[in-house]
């Protein structure tokens, strides 16, 4: 008997793992959600249809997990055998059964006074084999034990004093932990590191504000690269064929007084393909040099094989902050195409290689200059979604600008280090709306308008459903093909973060986080 | 209300957090010139050229409510104030010292003299002009306009004088005038309570909470910059208006 209950136990702990091969195939397990944008591709596309346009309308609220912290809920929740996984503000893990909603553990850390620039936030986690791992807002990375909590590890990403902090959720590939930086609001140096998964010994660094003796240092001046930013804050996205990890960069640094760091300031506002074993960089696409806007490319990469223009390509799609969409060859960098989606007055327009036009006027002045979008851009973290069935790429879109006074930007370790004071504008209503892109065009199909720029990320499905939230609260079904409203619900609570989906004792379940509760929902029977 | 409301206090309390003053410096007349020039670029259009007044509140007096020490107004520019118009800034500290010098400065102007009879106005205000109709003060009162109770503590005497005047020209934010039309057609104007992207909440002019979904509407139509209010040119003669102006200039709030 006791052989029997040792096996079992064997089996159970066995089938709790997840290898990094059962990430790699999560296409063909839509039933779970294994990494943060459901798959290495961060499509956040499911091939589940028990959903679909005809019975969205019947979608009712399963269970509701409440969080303890007021800050902004951002998660992004994994489910895997039967446990949901998710990340509380500041730092914080909890598992939760996924029949009942009640926790099963939860990891709480106490966080010191970091300097953040946008809350004490973090937007999930990841797991591989037997571990969860956690960036926190001190800039530590943490691995838990999957099933207890416990901590395995704790490591030292970057100093939290210096304003480096983590709020991006770890990508897992391999035998590697991959994670990204924020701060550079105070002045950081970036970089994206990887850790070895079983003992926290970092493998590899990659300088996103290169040194020098570094290719890419020649595009600071002085030594503006020591404080020159380039974070990354956002998850990325990766190729296992090529080995290869898309990762978006985000401003230099100071945000708007371009003249302390003359130059394109590589990598910032970059999208970087570096090699998954070593860090080596592949190549880079800089989307916006000499940013004195503040239009990160911290966004979601997001990579698909598709043909495009007669010819079958390998191709990395992307919804920049800067109200673009651009396509580029994944394999090589090269850009093929872009294409406006929201208003932008920052340039003038692109050239044949991608690179743009800036416009002057709308660089911050003593006199005040006014820009689209403004700081928070016209997309941001939050996530957008390819659906292969449509072919269109959904993105959700903040129609808002903003004036900048230019202003003083001495560096002082652990302090704001912009350069511009920030007004709106006067009279103006900002809008929002969920614009669908066709994806090897970038032609708007249909836009669902927003009574408020968004902060929420967007699933699609192959029921033919979209899901996203509002600023105000109300989280909402559109069809995919043609963005009418299929249904909502008022949740209570701003919502920013992506939706997720998954299986569970053979109902297909949508969760997102909506002010300071996790919410998920079904069909009601 | 917008999102930039919403945000704002989650992006300035983050960096806020970080904006604490170093010691006081003394300020020579170059740090009050650029503290001028920043108060000019980023507050006058609200607390008025001369610390007058305006949407946002007067300056020009020696003792600050929200700011009663230097200290307290570096918080204030720095954090904004909460539940308020006033956002914070991205200044750096030696710019907020500076923009604090300059603002104490305006304090240094002589207050302006009231002219009319307070208690008169108190009767106008309840009698002849209705004003309890729209407007609060201690409790009392309509909310289809403002709380007045402490409006003279933040509008200068020549932003009330203007207000009774032309009300459209400083329409406060919170008080946007929509006009509805109904699927059955039905009109309604009303000042906008809430609005998301499937419904909006209203008062209507008879001071009734109305909620509809923008399905139910025909037209929702928004119109910044108009009011309810009508002038009072035409209600009140000019000494009765001094006389309201001095009565609303009384309110400062428990005292």
């Amino acid at each position: 008997m006791k052989q029997v209950i040792a096996i079992l136990a064997f089996v159970a702990l066995a089938n709790a793992q997840v290898p990094y091969e059962r990430i790699l195939k999560s296409a063909s397990q839509p039933e779970n959600w294994l990494t943060y944008s459901g798959s290495y591709q961060a499509t956040r596309y499911s091939t589940l249809d028990q959903i679909t346009r005809a019975n969205v309308h019947r979608l009712k609220p399963a269970w509701i997990y409440q969080v303890r912290a007021h800050d902004k809920f951002e998660t992004s929740p994994l489910v895997f055998d039967g446990i949901m996984y998710i990340s509380e503000p500041p730092s914080d893990v909890t598992a939760l059964d996924l029949r009942t909603g009640r926790p099963i553990w939860s990891y709480r850390r106490s966080i010191p006074a970091v300097p953040v620039c946008c809350g004490q936030v973090n937007r999930g986690v990841a797991v591989l084999d037997d571990q969860v791992f956690i960036g926190t807002l001190d800039a530590h990375l943490v691995a838990l034990d999957l099933k207890t909590g416990r901590v395995r590890w704790d490591v030292e990403v970057a100093d939290y004093r210096t304003a480096n902090s983590i709020t991006a959720a770890p990508l897992a590939v391999k035998d590697k932990v991959i994670v990204g930086i924020g701060g550079a609001e105070f002045g950081i140096r970036g970089f994206l590191d990887a850790y070895d998964a079983k003992t926290g010994k970092r493998a590899w660094r990659f300088w996103t504000a290169p040194g020098p003796g570094e290719p890419g240092n020649e595009t600071w001046s002085g030594d503006s690269w020591k404080t020159g930013g380039a974070p990354t804050w956002v998850t990325g996205a990766y190729d296992p064929h090529e080995n290869l990890v898309y990762w978006g960069t985000g401003n230099p640094g100071p945000d708007y007084a371009g003249d302390q760091r003359q130059g394109d300031n590589l990598y910032s506002d970059c999208l970087i393909a570096l090699d998954a074993g070593t860090g080596k960089l592949k190549w880079h696409f800089q989307f916006t040099p000499h940013d004195v806007n503040d239009i990160d490319a911290n966004e979601i990469p997001v990579l698909v094989d598709a043909t495009f223009r007669g010819q079958p390509r390998k191709l990395v799609l992307f919804g920049n902050r800067n109200g673009f969409y651009y396509i580029l060859d994944r394999l090589t960098g090269e850009y093929l195409l872009a294409k406006q989606f929201a208003t932008q007055t920052w340039a003038k327009g692109l050239d044949a290689r991608g690179r743009p036009i800036p416009n002057p006027a709308s660089a911050p002045s003593p006199e005040g200059s006014k820009v689209y979008p403004d700081d928070d851009g016209a997309a941001n973290w939050f996530s957008p979604s390819y659906d292969p069935q449509t072919g269109l790429f959904y993105q959700n879109v903040r129609e808002k600008g903003a004036i900048y006074y230019l202003t003083e930007a001495p560096y002082i370790p652990g302090r704001q280090f912009l350069g511009a004071s920030r007004r709106s504008i006067p009279g103006e209503e900002p809008w929002g709306a969920v614009r669908a892109l066709n994806a090897m065009t970038g032609e708007r199909q249909w836009e669902f308008r927003l009574q408020s720029p968004p902060w929420s990320g967007i699933l699609s499905t192959a029921g033919g459903v979209v899901f996203t939230g509002d600023m105000e609260g109300n989280f909402f079904a559109l069809d995919a093909a043609r963005g009418n409203l299929l249904w909502r619900l008022q949740t209570g609570g701003a919502i920013y973060a992506g939706p997720i989906t998954y299986m569970s004792e053979g109902r297909q379940y949508v969760a997102i986080a909506a002010g300071s509760a996790l919410l998920v929902f079904s069909l009601d029977q | 209300m917008g999102i930039f409301q919403q945000i704002a206090p989650f992006l300035l309390c983050g960096y806020a957090l970080w904006a604490q003053p170093a010691p006081q410096q003394l300020l020579t007349p170059e740090d009050l010139a650029a503290g001028e020039r920043m108060y000019r670029t980023q507050c006058a259009s609200c607390h008025g050229a001369r610390g007058e007044g305006g949407r946002g509140a007067t300056l020009a007096r020696p003792r600050l409510v929200h700011a009663p020490d230097d200290q307290a107004m570096f918080n204030v520019i720095a954090n904004g104030i909460p539940d308020t118009e006033m956002p914070g800034h991205w200044f750096t500290d030696r710019e907020t010292r500076q923009l604090v010098a300059f603002v104490r400065t305006l304090g240094r102007v002589p207050p302006q003299k009231v002219t009319g009879d307070a208690a008169n106005g108190q009767k106008l205000y309840a009698g002849k002009g209705g004003c309890a109709a729209c407007h609060t003060i201690g409790g009392r009162g309509g909310a289809i306009g403002p709380d007045l109770s402490e409006i003279g503590a933040s509008r200068s005497l020549a932003y009330l004088r203007e207000s009774l005047i032309a009300p459209e020209a400083a329409v406060p934010d919170g008080f946007l005038q929509v006009q509805l039309v109904t699927r059955n057609g039905s009109r309604i104007t009303g000042v906008r309570l809430n609005e998301d992207t499937f419904s909006i909440q209203i008062r209507d002019l008879s001071g009734d909470f109305r909620s509809f979904f923008k399905t139910e509407l025909a037209e929702l139509n928004k119109q910044p910059g108009k009011s309810p209010m009508p002038s009072y040119t035409k209600i009140f003669t000019e000494s009765e208006l001094d006389d309201v102006v001095a009565y609303l200039d009384s309110l400062r709030g428990p005292q």
